[in-house]
């Protein structure tokens, strides 16, 4: 019975994650930038914007540069997830990709490390009075969330193992639109309801900062302004207007 | 100096003020006239459907430009920003964060323009347009003065820039237009420059001018108006022609030419670089200012087009011109193609006057004598619109090299402000984005506070006595708020005032 329902959950959440952040992407490509307003001193060619743009999405770069107590947790937090995320790869592929095996350690302490990063930009919440200021409850809410997510997965590596065995049967079963029973284990189901919220959550919310800033035209337009005429389409009707 | 208006305390340790809530609540300049407003075809007075209309027009906006839409969206509230803008350091109203000014408008776009604004607003802080919202929207993005410092900061690259000129926009399209800004414009229009000043009382300025420097230096250096056939158009702010130091840079615009060789004219019908359509972020407006220039240059017949010294002159002729008008490169209409063939493009068009100059100083065509501003100690103010907003020559960063390389080839005394400060990290000099004008003035002068204690360091420690910058706005911002914070007026000028101290002329 569990298994049919999170499948049902699963399959809304991706659907919604998707299509969602796909309508948004096709919204930011669609909308036209009319004037080259990058950030100056800015590369003047492609292949230095997309250093430029590296160097801001792998090592958040002017954070760095803006709040170095919050670059430090907002760092921490999204590298550990990015190996929390790929330790959970095992759960998907069948045989397991080897590198996929060589982060499982590293998954385990990004796991410990994502809470302390999370707990950091949430203590900020509250002991910086700008930052106070300017929280929302949607901004509290988002913190609690992810700390649910990381505390009740460490739990299930710590406390009270799940059945991983049944759990992969279940996500390859998924993928195959094959579903198959769900272990039981309430750990799991909050760790899993939560993880789909998450997902629903997504496309609606300030979650659209991770496709948001390669849209940013501070920080992908190249500087070339006098050498190439940059015109929006909307922009060029004025000039049979006139 | 305004009676009521006092400088802030310098602080002994430049910490991060604690906020102050509802500090500058309230703050309005004056409302544009009907008159001002239907002369730029907006509205005369706030109209009976604002708050349909001001929907519409963000609806509008949004689909037109990316950064207003990808802003809106991608902000975290992480708080990087908080403690960037010169405004909010030297006011502390939390209001003016970046943060929390692009919120103002980021609240009503989350609540008519996103699901969980439209079902949850409390949740995610969006609320409705009211008369009150409206009303605070023409406060708080009246003391941004978009400089673009918070984008630097920003892990998304939010620019509150992008922000309040869309919020400037709305306004103006339901009626609440600013005063000062729209005023301007309409001076451009019917006139030519921002000062209103007309052709002929234009060509009286010239001639004493020239009179003045004969009589100084005893060469004749000329100072030309709408000359067909010269080889330079020279597109300044209107300031240079008649304000202190303004007028001091044009002097040295001008004997840089003499010295150099190069033929040269000012036009009366373009006589104004500022383009103060970007300040209320109407396309149109600055499209139509800008064009004025293109038509002067058909007219003149000239090679070259260079800028004086203004900073969001120079952002709108190096990142704009070319897309609004087609003076560069690649533009495809009838007009732009003849100024494409008439157009020298063995040099970048448009070129700044730093760009010029350095080039004849590299080249060794004029000579300049550093001795002869010996009793000077420079430091040089970045101006934000230059630093953040443009480039000069070929490397990135030129704008900050090149005016530095001029300065010390014209002073043997150059010291620099505390890194955080210069450079892409300057702090406004706290009058631009159209917030010049006197009923700001509290404002202009708490927002010169961070500028303020930078300068104070260098002088305390290097004994510094002159601030060289190169924007209109930034020399008559200083020069009218130093005196509250007990510095001489006289301590600011150009960079084309130290070249024309030390330039021998040759004759």
């Amino acid at each position: 019975m569990a298994g049919i329902l999170f499948a049902v959950l699963f399959y809304a959440a991706a659907l919604i994650l998707a299509g969602g952040l796909g309508f948004r992407i096709r919204d930011y490509l669609r909308t036209p930038a009319p004037l080259r307003i990058p950030t100056t001193p800015a590369p003047t060619t492609g292949g230095g914007v997309v250093l430029r743009m590296a160097r801001e999405v792998i090592f958040f770069e002017s954070l760095f540069k803006g709040s170095l107590w919050t670059w430090a947790f907002g760092w921490l937090f999204h590298a550990s997830l990015a190996f929390v995320l790929m330790r959970h790869l095992r759960y998907f592929t069948q045989p397991v990709w080897f590198w996929v095996d060589a982060v499982q350690a590293f998954g385990v302490y990004a796991g410990l490390a994502m809470v302390m990063g999370l707990c950091g930009l949430w203590a900020r919440r509250f002991l910086v009075d700008r930052v106070r200021y300017i929280s929302t409850l949607s901004d509290h809410l988002m913190l609690a969330l992810l700390i649910l997510i990381a505390v009740s997965g460490l739990s299930m590596k710590f406390l009270d193992h799940a059945d991983v065995i049944g759990v992969k049967a279940f996500f390859l079963g998924l993928m195959q639109l094959d579903p198959q029973p769900l272990p039981m284990n309430p750990l799991l189901y909050l760790h899993l309801s939560l993880v789909a919220a998450l997902m629903i959550i997504f496309p609606f919310s300030k979650l659209l900062h991770a496709p948001g800033v390669f849209f940013s035209p501070s920080r992908n337009q190249p500087d070339n302004p006098r050498e190439h005429r940059h015109i929006a389409p909307w922009a060029e009707k004025l000039e049979s207007e006139a | 100096m305004a009676a009521n208006v006092t400088a802030p305390p310098f602080r002994v340790i430049p910490i991060i003020p604690a906020i102050l809530p509802g500090a500058m609540e309230g703050l309005k300049p004056f409302v544009a006239s009907d008159k001002i407003q239907e002369a730029l075809g907006f509205p005369g007075e706030l109209v009976e459907d604002w708050h349909d209309r001001a929907i519409a027009k963000m609806g509008e906006l949004l689909t037109k430009y990316r950064s207003l839409k990808v802003y809106l969206d991608a902000c975290v509230h992480c708080g990087a920003c908080s403690d960037k803008c010169h405004y909010f350091l030297g006011t502390r109203d939390p209001k003016n964060m970046p943060v929390a000014r692009q919120d103002l408008m980021r609240s009503v776009y989350r609540r008519y323009f996103t699901l969980p604004g439209k079902f949850f607003p409390k949740l995610v802080g969006a609320r409705n347009l009211t008369r009150e919202v409206l009303d605070e929207w023409y406060s708080y993005f009246h003391q941004c003065s978009e400089c673009r410092r918070c984008s630097v900061f920003c892990p998304y690259g939010i620019d509150t820039a992008e922000i309040t000129m869309a919020a400037r926009e709305i306004l103006d399209s339901v009626g609440y237009g600013q005063k000062y800004s729209n005023e301007i414009i309409g001076k451009v229009h019917k006139i030519g420059n921002n000062l209103g000043l007309p052709g002929p009382a234009l060509e009286d300025t010239l001639a004493g001018l020239e009179e003045d420097v004969k009589e100084a230096s005893g060469s004749d250096v000329r100072f030309p108006l709408d000359v067909k056939g010269a080889q330079v158009l020279l597109i300044t702010p209107s300031a240079d022609f008649f304000a202190e130091p303004h007028i001091d840079s044009l002097i040295g615009y001008a004997k840089v030419f003499h010295a150099a060789g190069i033929s040269w004219t000012l036009s009366s019908m373009a006589s104004e670089a500022g383009n103060f359509g970007l300040f209320i972020g109407n396309y149109e407006q600055m499209r139509k200012v800008a064009l004025r220039i293109r038509q002067a240059a058909l007219e003149l017949g000239v090679k070259r087009i260079v800028v004086g010294e203004c900073g969001h002159a120079w952002r709108v002729a190096y990142s704009f011109w070319n897309t609004l008008t087609g003076i560069g490169d690649g533009a495809s209409d009838p007009f732009a193609l003849q100024l494409q063939r008439q157009l020298d493009h063995r040099y970048r068009q448009p070129s700044h006057i730093c760009e010029l100059t350095w080039d004849l100083i590299e080249r060794k065509a004029i000579t300049l004598d550093p001795d002869a501003n010996d009793h000077l100690v420079v430091t040089f103010h970045d101006s934000c619109n230059v630093a953040r907003g443009s480039r000069m020559g070929e490397m990135p960063g030129g704008q900050f090299e090149i005016p530095r390389a001029i300065i010390r080839a014209s002073a043997n005394h150059y010291v620099e402000m505390q890194d955080a400060t210069t450079r892409e990290k300057t702090f406004c000099c706290g009058g631009g984005g159209g917030l010049l004008t006197d009923d700001l003035m509290d404002l202009r002068v708490k927002g010169a506070l961070p500028r303020m204690e930078a300068l104070k360091e260098v002088v305390d420690r290097d004994g510094v006595n002159f601030m060289a910058t190169i924007c209109a706005i930034c020399k008559t911002q200083f020069s009218k708020v130093m005196p509250y914070y007990g510095y001489n007026m006289r301590m600011v000028g150009g960079v084309h005032q130290l070249v024309s101290n030390a330039i021998r002329l040759g004759d």
